[in-house]
């Protein structure tokens, strides 16, 4: 077993998922075959290889500073599930 | 037991670009909530960062008057972690590559110079602001604001070789400085473009290794700092005297019950999978650049303030409350470059401008009389045209006006009167109403001329020539 | 004639000659629409009445003897994870079903100069995770070549209308292979361009190191044309190759004298159809019969390509799905708080497979495995890349199978994810690559399409479009219509 029910719960949490019991054996079951599958890295060896992050060697993209006109506010609310007072509605946050 | 304590100060400022790091939205502040943003900034589906070059240029600056090194490579990375002023619900910042490390800034507290490390300083985006009706716990719902996502910041992390709250706040003072000398940021604490938040901890004096620290958050003003701190202090000597342990978490300053609350643990701390962001390509700086960023830096406030003592020969004092705001020291030399004499424009500009500062709640770099005035009335003040006691009235006229000191004293006819003519009969009259004063003045009383200085001065409003004053009294005696 | 099977080379003719109205052409498209949807299920949304309008207004310039681009006039289709204003853009997830964006993909503009006309939003695995287009929120697209068999995906729903005949060209997003591999299932042309070639502002983000659109096309001429209009820098992508854009249709030359070509052997993977395997062979000896050289070449790594690409797109993919939380945008379901809404909106939002793969980049990300996994990943990554340079040292292209098998049934790997996966084994290593490949037909199983895939140098684009239309001319695989049976 690569990853455990216990590590589900927490992957779970931080992906904001909620599973019941038997999705969380059978996400278990599943992560375990693609885990197990990944494991094959193990054999290669990468002694001394530089990660590659980016596939391109670009450097230094940048632009000047200049400020552009922004999106009219109905615009930028418009998908907004939920709006108030040109603000963006949430549930109360509860701190830990 | 003595403890001694630890502290390491976590610095947020906002720099004052044009636009946001990533997108082309305005940084203004104060702006009405949500027309700051863009499809970028508000992290919709599909978009990609571009890097705003200033920001990098800002970075520079601040890493080099903060005695850092520049990294030949630096990049960015994506802090996870779910918050709903964070629209993409990860930050876009930099991790084991930051653009400056290993700096180093001296801080004076009581007379005593000490060199605080300087371990990092990195390129992040603002988070916008969450508005809650009533207190966050208790609100049923929060309104989020995105205009400043995407902000730029730079985030200063001390070593913790910070020694008690005193100190924390001079190094933050000295922090605030530096950026404004370096002109990266405004740092009003008030407006949150200059943040704070503090690592401390105890441990037994000459124990080496470190204590339990606490992180404490919303440090927002300098008072604050050392508020919030001193009260720490306090709080984790009560729980190791009486035998307790002091637990790792964060914790926030409640300015107004002047207490520390928890937070959360840190044991159950997010986890924010820092990973290299793959929509923004690396930053390798050319150090041939670097140079000449570093030789365009402006002086900086200990160069300034050492040149002040050594050229006009001010206190250490003056010269330090001079040069602690970079708008102040300006003044001051813009007054002197006018003609000022340095030491009196010192007391001028410590005193009665800073006195007037205070009172009409102003900050310096809207000084209603500009230095050039106060050179003015200070020269006039030397050259005898005006008494010392005009002078301030002359002042406070030119404060309310906006006229220059030579045509405030014509106005209002406030030219010193030297003439021994003009003020002999007034002397005479004087003399004649006060026998008693006379009398004790020959007696061998000496203060007894004062009272009779003070008559004249009344009469002529200020405007006689004390010493001439003094002069005809003991004459005509 | 019935216009819809018509290439956007040959509509551009007669436009010109107006022998056709670009309307026509449109209407004809929808005429077929009507008539193969509810078999072929390619669409997730049409916008007829802007592409009409679109079409009357390339008419009015024809009729002013306008000279026009390419592609004016041409019906498309766009994958549903490219944003189009004012248009719904779904990514085939229900957490998006009524996403409509303010703004244009860098596409969607470079297409809108092209005054081409946008025919509808194509079908997709939701978030582009997938390799059927079983696992969109909305609908199963199913292969015009037998309609109980996947048309392959991601982009299914692109090739789908495609070979239907609903669209003469689409674009797609390719991560792991999700352009090339559609492409093949259903017998069609599909480019997956070198990374940072076609800007990514406005493709709805899966795996940001790894994603490229490309054109899907009936031919490979047509695949040259999409790419002029589509290919360029772009300064709101920071990974966009900033060098000039070729003429692509320079490249359509049928003429391979003097070519190098290379067979890495390692794409031959254990579990490789055998009829497959003959195919992309004899496809092989046909390009040497017509004058490219010959040389086998060996990529060490090619094993362990799919592993490291499922680390490195899962993680990069827990990241860039997190915004999804029902806060500024898409869908939100109720909960207590901010975090059980949060929850609630992506568990109920999300597909299975979605939720598998966030999952699973959460983990690679994780403390105390991010080194085992997700660096490890990074690492071969650059072995992966090495294999390939080495390679094109010897040579210009490299000729290999698209994937192991022709298009499967529907609902046969559904809940086996890895062998769902290893439907992307022989197109994952050119993503982590970044070099661009083609798909094109090169025979068949019984009725069903098999893919040739020719990979390319970095910006080598013209090699692969040179040494595809050499072998789609000398063939006529690309003259078969797709019969739109089953059973």
């Amino acid at each position: 077993m690569k990853i455990t029910r216990k590590d589900v719960e927490t992957v779970a949490f931080l992906s904001r998922l909620a599973m019941d019991e038997a999705e969380m054996d059978k996400f278990t079951g599943q992560l375990n075959a693609i885990l197990e599958y990944v494991d094959m890295l193990n054999k290669v060896d990468t002694e001394g290889v530089e990660p590659t992050d980016h596939i391109l060697n670009l450097k230094n993209v940048m632009r000047a500073d200049e400020a552009k006109p922004s999106l009219a506010r109905e615009l930028a609310l418009k998908n907004a599930p939920e709006q108030e007072d040109g603000y963006f509605k949430v549930p109360k946050i509860l701190e830990g | 037991m003595a403890y001694e304590v630890v502290i390491g100060l976590e610095v947020h400022t906002e720099l004052k670009t044009q636009s946001k790091i990533f997108c082309g939205c305005s940084t203004k502040f104060g702006a009405e909530q949500n027309t700051n943003v863009c499809p970028v900034c508000l992290g919709l589906p599909g978009v990609l960062p571009v890097f705003n070059a200033k920001v990098l240029e800002f970075a520079v600056r601040t890493g080099l008057a903060l005695n850092c090194e520049i990294l030949p490579f630096s990049k960015f990375d994506r802090k996870n972690y779910y918050y709903p002023d964070l629209p993409k619900n990860f930050q876009t910042s930099q991790y084991d590559l930051p653009i400056a490390v290993n700096g180093y800034l001296d801080i004076e507290v009581n007379g005593k110079t000490r060199r605080i490390g300087i371990t990092r300083v990195h390129m992040e985006e603002d988070a916008g602001k969450l508005v809650h009706a009533g207190t966050i716990n208790k609100s049923d719902y929060a309104l989020v604001d995105y205009n400043r996502t995407g902000v730029p910041l730079l985030e200063i992390v001390s070593e913790p070789d910070l020694r008690s709250p005193e100190e924390a706040k001079a190094y933050l003072e000295k922090i605030k400085a530096i950026l404004q000398y370096v002109d990266v940021s405004d740092c009003k604490m008030e407006e949150g473009s200059l943040r704070c938040d503090a690592n401390i901890s105890l441990r037994p004096e000459g124990q080496t290794k470190f204590g339990t620290k606490s992180e404490i958050k919303n440090l927002n003003s300098f008072k604050a700092v050392q508020k919030g701190l001193e009260y720490e202090v306090y709080r984790q000597t009560e729980i190791l005297e009486e035998g307790g342990r002091v637990i790792q978490e964060t914790r926030s300053w409640d300015d107004g019950r002047g207490v520390t609350l928890s937070m959360r643990n840190k044991e159950q701390a997010e986890d924010y999978r820092y990973f290299p962001e793959p929509d923004l390509v690396p930053i390798v700086v050319d150090p041939d650049w670097v140079e000449e960023v570093r030789k365009n830096l402006p002086e900086l406030p200990d160069a300034r303030k050492a040149r002040l003592m050594k050229d006009y020969g001010l206190s250490d004092y003056d010269a330090g409350s001079i040069t602690a705001s970079r708008a102040m020291a300006e003044y001051y030399d813009v007054a002197v470059a006018s003609g000022a004499e340095a030491k009196a424009a010192a007391n001028w500009l410590m005193g009665e401008v800073s006195r007037l500062l205070n009172n009409s709640g102003q900050l310096i770099e809207t000084c209603p009389v500009t230095p050039e005035k106060l050179a003015g009335l200070i020269s006039l003040l030397d050259k005898g045209t005006i008494t010392n006691k005009i002078a301030k009235t002359v002042l406070e006229n030119m404060w309310s006006s906006g006229k220059d000191a030579d045509t405030v004293v014509k106005e209002e006819g406030l030219v010193q009167i030297s003439n021994e003519g003009e003020i002999v009969a007034i002397v005479e009259r004087i003399l004649a109403a006060n026998p008693q004063s006379v009398a004790d003045f020959k007696a061998g009383k000496e203060r007894a001329i004062g009272f009779l200085v003070g008559q004249v001065m009344k009469e002529t409003k200020g405007r006689a020539n004390p010493e001439v004053v003094n002069k005809l009294l003991k004459e005509h005696m | 004639m019935e216009l819809y099977k018509l290439t956007a080379h040959e509509l551009k003719d007669k436009l010109t000659t107006k022998e056709v109205s670009a309307v026509e052409v449109a209407e004809a498209i929808y005429t077929r629409i009507d008539a193969v949807e509810d078999k072929v299920q390619a669409f997730i949304s049409l916008t007829k009445e802007n592409a009409l309008a679109q079409a009357r207004r390339v008419d009015e310039k024809l009729k002013a003897n306008e000279e026009l681009p390419a592609l004016a006039g041409i019906p498309g289709a766009l994958k549903d994870n490219i944003c189009v204003e004012g248009t719904k853009t779904t990514c085939g997830s229900q957490i998006l079903a009524n996403f409509v964006p303010p703004y244009n993909a860098t596409v969607t503009e470079k297409l809108n100069a092209q005054q081409t006309v946008l025919v509808g939003k194509a079908n997709m695995d939701e978030f582009a995770m997938g390799s059927s287009t079983e696992n969109s929120s909305f609908k199963v697209s199913r292969n015009p070549w037998d309609t109980d068999t996947v048309p392959g995906g991601s982009s299914g729903g692109s090739a789908a209308a495609v070979a239907a005949g609903q669209a003469v060209w689409a674009l797609g997003s390719d991560t792991g292979g999700s352009i090339r591999l559609p492409a093949a299932y259903c017998g069609v042309v599909g480019l997956k361009p070198t990374y940072g070639r076609v800007s990514r502002y406005g493709l709805v983000a899966y795996a940001s190191s790894l994603d490229q659109i490309g054109p899907i096309t009936r031919d490979v001429t047509d695949c040259a044309l999409v790419m002029n209009a589509i290919a360029g820098y772009d300064h709101r992508d920071s990974t966009s190759i900033n060098a000039p854009v070729p003429d692509y249709t320079q490249a359509l030359v049928p003429d391979i004298r003097g070519m190098k070509i290379g067979l890495p052997k390692e794409y031959f993977v254990a579990g490789m159809d055998p009829d497959v395997e003959k195919a992309v062979y004899a496809a092989i000896e046909q390009l040497k019969a017509l004058g490219a050289e010959y040389k086998e070449v060996s990529m060490p790594h090619t094993e362990y390509a799919l592993a490291t690409y499922y680390m490195v797109a899962t993680a990069e993919a827990s990241s860039n799905l997190a915004r999804y939380v029902g806060v500024g945008f898409g869908q939100r379901e109720k909960g207590e708080d901010l975090i059980s809404m949060a929850t609630q909106t992506r568990t109920q939002g999300f597909g299975a497979e979605v939720r598998r793969r966030i999952m699973l980049g959460n983990y690679a990300l994780s403390s105390g495995y991010y080194d085992a996994y997700y660096l490890k990943a990074l690492k071969v990554r650059t072995l992966i890349k090495r294999d390939f340079d080495k390679a094109f040292e010897d040579v210009d292209v490299l000729v290999a199978p698209i994937a192991p098998t022709t298009a499967f049934k529907i609902g046969e790997k559904i809940n086996d994810p890895l062998a769902m996966y290893l439907q992307d084994v022989c197109t994952v290593p050119v993503n982590l690559a970044g070099v661009p490949a083609i798909s094109l037909p090169c025979g068949f199983k019984g009725h069903m399409p098999i893919g040739l895939q020719i990979i390319g140098k970095p910006l080598g684009e013209s090699d692969v479009l040179k040494a595809a239309y050499t072998f789609e001319q000398n063939n006529d695989y690309y003259k078969r219509l797709a019969p739109l049976g089953g059973a």
